[in-house]
Formats: C-alpha cells, structure tokens, sequence
C-alpha cells in the first residue's frame, strides 16, 4: 500500500504540521513502507471478534462531584509562549 | 559505592555508615564526569538533589523512612516533576517546567528518594534505540558506539554506568524491557493499570505503563513498594490492591512452570542470543523449574497491530502540542494556521511526525475500519494467546530482543528494520500482562536479556522468579569497561 | 412551489454539577478569565480526566424525562480538531455509544394541537472555552474556564415542521430540564444553546433537501427569528432554480439573516476513536431504576394535576406548569391562600405583568409566595378589596413591609363595622335630601341605578375602605325611609 504526495500533503494539514515538498516527498516513502507493514492485518480474519481497547476491560470509576482544585493560574500561565491578563494568547482567530 | 543493591546502601544509610549527602554528591560527581561519554541525562538536578538529601538525612536521624530514603534515582523525562524542567526529549518541550508532579515521581519522593535528575529518552517515548532524542543519542555503556536501546535508553544507561542506583522508565512496546536488555540491567514493565499513569505524558494511553529500571529484581522491587497501587487521577488505574514485592521474593522455583513460545525461536533471533537464552532456560531447569513447549500463534501480528493503535492514540495524545498553552511556539506566526503549522513541524522530531502521520491517517474517514478496528481485533486475539498459554504455565519466557545492541546509526534509515526489533516485546502491552528483562549472559561482550512474561499483575510472581535466578548468576553484578575505576 | 420545512434541532445544555466534566474544577459563569481551570481543562501534558458521577445521574435522569432507552453501556470518544478553545486538541464527547438513545417528546403549540418530536439521542461532552476578540496587542484571548464544563447534547429528528414548533419543543426541553434541575436554563449565558438543521422539500417528496446548520443561537425569540430568514433565504435561492449548499451558518440577530462560517468547512474530518483515557461507563439496572424512581414531577404530569387538584383550566394549568419556578410560586402561595383560581389569576395576573414590566425571573421576584399567600387571605376574607389589594402587591414589591404591615400602616383596612356604616349613610342622607327625595319618588328599575350615587357617596367618604358588600344592603334599606 502506498500514498501519493497530495495523501501526505492532506494528512499532514490535518495533523497540522508543515511540510516542505523536500520533507513531503521524504515521509511519501516512510509513511508508504509502515502502511505496508501494517497491511499484514489483512492476512487474518477477525470477523466476529470483538474489538480490545482497554486491556483490562475494566469499566469507568466515578468521581464524587466536589470542587477539589485551587486557582492555579499564575503557575500555569508561567509556561505559556504569550499571555496578557490572564489569558493565552495566539493569534487571531476568524469565525 | 555505585555497584551496592538498595539493600545494601539502605542499610547503610540506616547504620549511619554514610550520609545520604555524601551518597547524593557522589553520585553527582560521577555524572559530571562520566556522563558526557554517555549523555545519559537531559537535566542533572543537583540542587533539589541536595535539598532532597538533606531532608532525607534529617529522617534518618531520626530512625525514619523507607528503604528508598536517601537513595539517588533518575527519572525518565516523561514524568512530569514539579519545578524541574521536563522534555519528554522533544524540542517541543525545551523550556516546559510543570507546576505539577507525576504520580509515580511523587510516590518515590514521599518515600524518600532523592532525584538526581530526568534521563534522556526517544522523543515523546517513540523509537527503539535512543536516537530520536532532540538532546542527541544516548551511548551504550557496553560500547559506546552501540545504542543503549529505547526509548528509556537514558535510564538504562545510567544504571549501567553507575550514575543512578535505580530509575524509572516507561514501557510502550518495550522501551523498559529492549534498553534494559542492551544495557544489562534489570526492568520490569507491570500490568497495564498496576501503576499510575497521571503525570505521565502520554504516547498511547492504552499501551503506557510505567516501571522501575535498576540493577536487580531486588531493587525493582523495592521500587514498586512505594511505585504501584490504585491512584483515583488515573481512570484507567486498577483498584485491585497492590502486592508486598518483596514478601515473596526468596520463594523456592521448584515447580514452576515455564513456558517457552515458539514463534520466540524462529528465523530472526541471532543464533547466540537464542543460545544463551536457553542456558537461562536450562539455569531455571537446576532450580526445580518445569519447561514446556507453547505457543503464542499471533506474534507476528504484533506488529502491524501495534504500529496501528500507537500511532493513532499519540496521534490524538500529541495534538495538545499546539503552542497555545506551553511549549514550543514558532517566531512570527503569521496567522493562526501558520502558528499551529509551524510550531509543530519545528518541535516534532521526523519520528514523530511519522508516527502522527501513521495515525491520523489511520483514523481517518473511510480507513478507520480497515485500519483501527482490525488492529483492535487483532490486539483482543493476542490477549487471547497469552490468556490460553498463562492457563497452561506460570511464567513465559524468551528474548526480549533479536540480537544485542546495534551499532549507532545502522539503523536509521530502514524504519521498518527498527520496528521489527520490537517483535518480542509489543505484544505484552497490547495483551497489557507484566514482562521484565533480566541480564542473562552475554554476546560478543554484550548484554542479553532474557524475558520473563506473567500473569496479570503477577508482578510479584515475576520479581521473585528473577531474583531466584539472580541468587544463582551473576550477569545482573558485570560492570562495563567506562564505569570501571571512575 | 409548495415547500415543506425540515427542522432537526441539537441542544447543548450544561449541567449544574459543581464541578467540571473530568477535573475537579469548578463550573461557574463569569469567574475572571483561567481562574476556573485545572490541568486537565487546560490540556496539560499527563493530565488525565475522571468522570463526575453526578453529570451520569443527571444525563440518566434526561433520559427517563423524555421516554428514552438508557444507553447501559456508553462510551466516550475522542473528537479530533484543532482550535485555541479546545486544550487537547479533541473535545472528549459520545459517538456510536450515548448515554441517552431514541426517545420522544409530545410537543402542544399554542393552538392546542399535539405533536410528537423524536429524540435520537443525548450524549455527554465537554465544552470549549472561549476566544475574547477584543485586542490584545493584535491578538486573540483565551479563557479556558469553560473547558470541559459538563454538556448533554439533545439531538432531535428531523421531525419539526415549523418554527412555532420548533420554539414549543425548545420551550419543553428547557422547561424538562429545569424541572429536573439539571440545567439553569439560563440562555443568556449560554447554558442552553441550539444547533437548527434546516432544509425545505416539495410538499408531498419523500427525499429530504440538503440542509444547513445554524449554530449556537441562544434565546426562543432568535430560533424563531432565525428559522424564518432561513426558510426565506433558502427558498429565495430554491425558487430561482438553485441549489442549496450544506453548511454551517451563523445567525446574526441584528441583521436578522444568516451567514456562512466558512471557518467550520475546513477539513472537517474527526477522526473519532474511543477514548483509551476513559472506560466504557457500565449501567446497572437497580441504578436506573433508581433515578426513574426518584424522578420530580415533570410539567406534563404537573398540568395534569393542577386541571385535577386544583380544579384549573388547562390553559391556566398549562400556564403554570411551564416552568417549576412558576409552579412552585403558585403552589407556595396557595398553600398560604387555601384559594387555587384566585391565586392562579393572581400569579397569571399581576404578578406576571409586573415580572414582565421589570424584566425579571419569578425567582427573582421580592415578594416571596408565602407573603403574596398573605396578600390573597386578605382579599378573601374581605380585609381590603381587589383595588386596594393591587395597591398593597405595589406597596409590598416596593419593599414597604408584609401585606399586613402595609394595610395597618396605611389604615386600608375595608370598614365592616355596621353601625359606623350607618352613621356614615345617615350623614350622606342628610347632606343629600333632594337626591334622596327624588329616589324616593322613582320607579323601582330607575331606583336600581339611582342607588350608584349614593354608593359613590359612601366610597368616597370612607377612601374607599368601606365593604360594598356590607354598604350596599344597609344603604337600600335606610333609603327605603
Ligand atoms: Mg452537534
Ligand atoms: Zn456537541
């Protein structure tokens, strides 16, 4: 199984990541070569399993509804790339 | 001073023999001279290092602790730590300092153990050999021309080399067990659940699990003591009560019985290595062990099934590594596309990228079927296999890896080649079972470890069958050639 | 042309647990900006989400309000985008395993007519926080606050026909979950928000047109408003012979038109998966017996009761059921009054004009029931009149005291007293003579409404306070002579 450039350029604007057409190029090889690694599910057939998620198969735990966190802002704010009064920054956004 | 178990050192610490000060500082020393042959750690924490001795000493003075109180570990840059910059060894995250701890790191702190500082790793924990880390390749302390393995390479390493007396690793699809077979040490992955994933920086949420990297069984189980056990902040943490690890550790083997797979024996395992695998095996045999022949018939699916769930769980995981909150952020953006772009291209490492790529691919529409679904199904037939096989014996075992450690850079440029190095050790995360790797002999001078597989959350199980054949060899106590004398 | 409309409306409420969806946070509206967030509402790396039990019973409670299968094993997913408001980069939400499946809803318009309003399903997610526009230094803020604050997503089929229909069964579900008190209802801060799927066919065609999305209106008056320009605008498009694009689109209140959000198209592709930081959430069936059993009366049943109890009208009932803060008032004040028609034209009446006048909610009304109870005993037991009393409601509402307290301090207690009744008349008589002369003297059809004078007189000499009832026996019989 192989992808052709315009598969990378669509997956990697999805995954938000820029490629050069030197890069594209690059990851059209790699990325064919896992796919075709993984191909070799196909040789199985797995009709009627049941699809495994969680190796455990365990359920959900509930959380008791109480407030248990402190403001922390400040502290969280000190790793962002740019904030102002208590907001992070980015920039701007066009609905 | 840098070859003595926790035990020992501990016992030590207790009889005043020595101060955990004068541990700390030497152990810090040795990093400041050995470490640049190695790069085995990112950040050297020396300060909070002294800090956390000091205290340390001050429990001890006063008769009190554990037996981690004052002893100098590493952690693997994945687990987040309070003040103390964390990377995850991703340029990505080359200024990020968490306001908040992990779990695991935390545990280890309230038991008193010092933090020398954070080990060097595959970026974000994807790769098997240590040389996908922005802050450059860790060297095998065996050969420093040969990998240390990964992705918790680091830690492996610094083991080996006496820089740290025990660490923490992480283990997706083997990054305990591969390095710590590379580097000749001791690793124990647990059953997916037994320890807590909550300040772990996640690759694949259903395949991570954290673990404890150290000389000897006897002291990966003292770093359970205080590692595992139900944490209500991690909804995928088991609740079933942790075991006392080290209770059980000196039980007679007579009886046990062990089972070797087939498929772990077949074309692809070097002669050598599979050769003193089955010395181990015979080792097993003088101590009253029973050995059979089993079969796990999905091994080879392993594969293609993993690089299928892992990508797509980190594909999703690493969105969050956008440059809004934290992290690196490109300079002059020049519209909100452009930030996202750019910020991720530049901080994501090729591998990375790769994996991201694999995985948003794999999800997405019309491919989701064929792709995630069937690698689900997949994964529930190789839990199968282990569930029928741990009906018929007690433990599993085989190489953790085909050969012993390869050369630096021979593997780069064929990524298909590095992930089929992973053959013997992903299909115990997908299954989610416990596995170690315990040194077993050598090969051309070079560590091999062998892999012991066990039962859901039999860890104790396993740490007791390793410490039994550690009793009786003494491949766990070799020191490599740089470590010697420093 | 013919047309028929097509409306599929999804509800976002937010439900009023204490704390977030997955963190420990708490949920609350305008709070400054990041104070209200956690490490798992910003996203941050190792940060883990577990599930708030209480956003579960509720999400269950729903379900059994609208007649629905309760989904005994549901499953998060992860919903994959990017977007500055969303930290993880996918919003945690329900996909092929809800919480709440198929359901109904019987829907009564104004007309009285009855329609029955499938619900496909509701399921849990997290919200998004908030982009600020204003500048900042060329940029846009994000407050993360409402990050992960719990949302139940009610999807309904496209089943509705018009606006009015559309507004009735917006109208109900607000008034469900506010009866269940799982959601404030409170629209203007966002707590119930509408997505409407539009789309118009030839009367009698089978096949559904292609339909747009209007996003994120929040008030009956905007659905209504933004259902009609979109009937309009595309039927406009439909009847010159062109084709109608699916989209998103924003509905612009001040415009009164809806507009593309060319922003939502781009490469809308998911990529959901189940989760693998959260488990599958298994029901038992003693747990969802247990919320059905403990379920409040819903309005339906209220109305029912209030036609039955209290022996009102349906559309008085209907009236005060619709929300359980109005029903609440009425059966507070009543419970006082021991009087259900005079309290239900009194909540209906002035009450509602002077809420509507000031622009307030019943609960945020200054007259409590138990003190308008008191205002109403006194109307029964003839204390003060019916104009006195609206005087004493004014007087009450204006914070001067209870209705007792204002009827002593302004002496409007009606005079019963009889004799001083008749003292009164007599002065009245005696200042009047002619007009009592003349009374006298006329036929008795003509004494009929030669008696208003006097009661007039009276009235007027006791400010009103004198009980007509008691005047106007006393004033026929002395007139007599
Ligand atoms: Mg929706
Ligand atoms: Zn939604």
């Amino acid at each position: 199984m192989s992808i052709n450039k315009q598969d990378v350029q669509k997956i990697a604007h999805l995954a938000r990541l820029a490629l050069t057409e030197e890069d594209a190029d690059q990851y059209q090889n790699s990325l064919s070569s896992v796919l075709s690694l993984v191909e070799q599910m196909q040789s199985i057939d797995t009709d009627g399993v049941e699809p495994l998620s969680n190796p455990l198969e365990m359920t959900q735990r509930l959380r008791d509804d109480v407030v248990t966190e402190d403001n922390q802002r400040d502290a969280f704010l000190a790793n962002a790339p740019q904030s102002e009064a208590g907001l992070f920054l980015v920039p701007k956004v066009i609905d | 001073m840098f070859e003595q178990s926790i035990s020992t050192l501990a016992k030590q610490l207790k009889n005043k023999d020595i101060s955990s000060v004068e541990l700390t500082q030497a152990f810090l020393k040795r990093i400041s001279t050995l470490d640049s042959q190695l790069n085995s750690y990112i950040t050297v924490s020396d300060e909070l290092a002294l800090q956390q001795a000091k205290a340390a000493d001050a429990l001890l003075q006063n008769g009190q602790g554990t037996s981690l109180t004052g002893i100098p570990v590493a952690h693997k840059d994945l687990f987040c730590t309070q003040g103390t910059l964390t990377t995850c060894g991703s340029k990505m995250l080359n200024n990020f300092i968490p306001p908040y701890e992990s779990t695991v790191t935390s545990r280890i702190q309230q038991a008193g153990a010092v933090m020398l500082g954070k080990t060097n790793m595959d970026e974000f924990a994807m790769g098997s050999s240590n040389e996908n880390s922005f802050y450059g390749a860790v060297k095998n302390p065996w050969n420093l021309t040969a990998v240390p393995g990964g992705s918790s390479g680091g830690s492996a390493a610094a083991i080996a080399a006496g820089l740290a007396v025990a660490a923490t690793g992480t283990d997706t699809g083997g990054s305990i067990r591969q390095p710590a077979s590379f580097c000749g040490i001791t690793g124990l992955k647990p059953t997916y659940g037994r320890v807590s994933r909550f300040g772990m920086i996640a690759y694949a949420s259903s395949l991570d699990q954290g673990g404890p990297m150290a000389k000897s069984a006897e002291d990966c189980a003292h770093l359970m003591q205080a590692m595992a056990g139900f944490d209500e902040k991690d909804s995928t943490s088991s609740e079933i009560a942790s075991e006392d690890y080290l209770a059980n550790i000196n039980a007679p083997l007579a009886g046990l019985k062990i089972g070797l797979p087939k498929e772990y024996f077949g074309d692809g395992l070097d002669a050598q290595v599979a050769e003193t695998i089955m010395n181990a095996v015979k080792e097993f045999e003088k101590l009253g062990a029973i050995v059979k022949e089993i079969s796990l018939p999905n091994l080879q699916l392993s594969i293609p099934s993993y690089y299928v769930i892992a990508p797509s769980e980190a594909s999703s995981n690493l969105s969050r590594f956008d440059g809004v909150r934290f992290g690196h952020r490109c300079d002059d953006p020049k519209d909100l596309l452009d930030m996202y772009m750019r910020s991720r291209a530049e901080g994501f490492g090729q591998e990375v990228q790769k994996r991201i790529m694999v995985g948003t691919y794999a999800l997405s529409e019309g491919y989701y079927d064929a792709y995630y679904l069937k690698a689900q199904k997949i994964r529930r037939l190789i839990k199968e296999d282990f569930v029928n096989a741990l009906n018929e014996v007690d433990v599993i075992m085989g190489p953790v890896a085909p050969t012993t450690a390869f050369e630096l850079g021979s593997k780069t440029n064929d990524p298909v080649a590095m992930y089929l190095e992973d053959i013997y050790t992903l299909s115990v995360n997908l299954a989610g079972i416990p596995a170690m790797s315990v040194p077993a002999g050598f090969v051309n001078n070079m560590p091999v470890g062998l892999q012991i597989m066990g039962n859901y959350f039999a860890e104790a199980k396993l740490l007791n069958v390793a410490h039994q054949y550690q009793q009786h060899t003494d491949w766990h106590l070799q020191t490599p050639e740089m470590a010697k004398g420093a | 042309m013919n047309w028929e409309v097509v409306i599929g409306l999804e509800i976002h409420t937010q439900l009023t647990t204490k704390s977030k969806l997955f963190s420990g946070a708490a949920v609350g509206f305008g709070a400054e900006a990041n104070t209200q967030t956690t490490l798992v509402d910003l996203g941050m790396p190792g940060a883990l989400p577990v599930f708030n039990k209480e956003a579960l019973r509720m999400a269950v409670m729903f379900g059994h309000a609208v007649n629905a299968e309760i989904g005994m094993t549901s499953v998060f997913a992860r919903k994959n985008y990017f977007y500055p408001d969303l930290p993880k980069g996918y919003q945690t939400s329900q996909m092929d395993h809800p919480i709440v499946g198929e359901g109904y809803l019987d829907v009564t318009l104004d007309d009285g007519t009855t329609s029955r309003v499938g619900i496909t399903r509701a399921h849990l997610e997290e919200d998004a926080g908030k982009s600020l526009h204003e500048d900042f230094q060329g940029m846009t803020g994000i407050d993360l606050n409402r990050s992960s604050t719990p949302l139940l997503e009610i999807v309904s089929e496209p089943d509705i026909r018009s606006a009015k229909e559309a507004v009735a069964y917006v109208k109900m579900i607000h008034s469900i979950v506010t009866y269940l008190g799982i959601c404030d209802g409170n629209m203007a801060e966002g707590s119930m928000r509408c997505d409407i799927n539009l789309s118009l066919r030839p009367k009698g065609q089978k096949e559904y047109g292609t339909r747009t999305e209007i996003k994120n209106v929040n008030s009956f008056r905007f659905i209504e408003k933004a259902i009609y320009t979109e009937i309009e605008r595309q039927m406009d498009i439909l009847e010159d012979g062109g084709r109608i694009i699916q989209e998103t689109r924003l509905y612009d209140p001040e415009k009164n038109e809806t507009r593309s959000m060319r922003s939502k198209e781009d490469a809308n592709d998911y990529r959901y998966f189940p989760c693998p930081d959260l488990l599958p959430i298994v029901l038992t069936q003693d747990y969802v017996d247990e919320i059905k059993s403990t379920l409040p009366e819903l309005p339906s049943q209220k109305a029912k009761r209030f036609q039955e109890e209290h022996k009102l009208s349906e559309y008085d009932a209907g009236v005060l059921s619709s929300s359980r803060a109005m029903a609440d008032y009425f059966e507070n004040a009543n419970k006082i009054a021991k009087d259900a028609k005079l309290t239900a034209n009194w909540v209906m009446g002035e009450l509602s004009k002077q809420l509507n006048q000031e622009q307030l909610e019943i609960n945020q009304a200054p007259v409590s029931a138990e003190n308008f109870g008191q205002l109403l005993i006194r109307i029964k037991d003839n204390t003060i009149n019916g104009k006195t009393a609206k005087d004493v409601f004014q007087g009450m509402w204006q914070g001067e005291g209870s209705a007792d307290e204002i009827i002593e301090a302004k002496g409007l207690k009606q005079v019963t007293d009889t004799g001083a009744i008749e003292a009164m008349i007599q002065e009245i008589l005696d200042a009047n003579t002619a007009q009592v002369e003349q009374y006298r003297a006329a036929e008795p059809d003509k004494q009929k409404k030669m008696i208003g004078f006097f009661v007039g007189q009276v009235m007027k000499a006791s400010q009103g306070k004198a009980n007509p009832g008691i005047v106007n026996p006393i004033l026929a019989k002395m007139l007599k002579g």
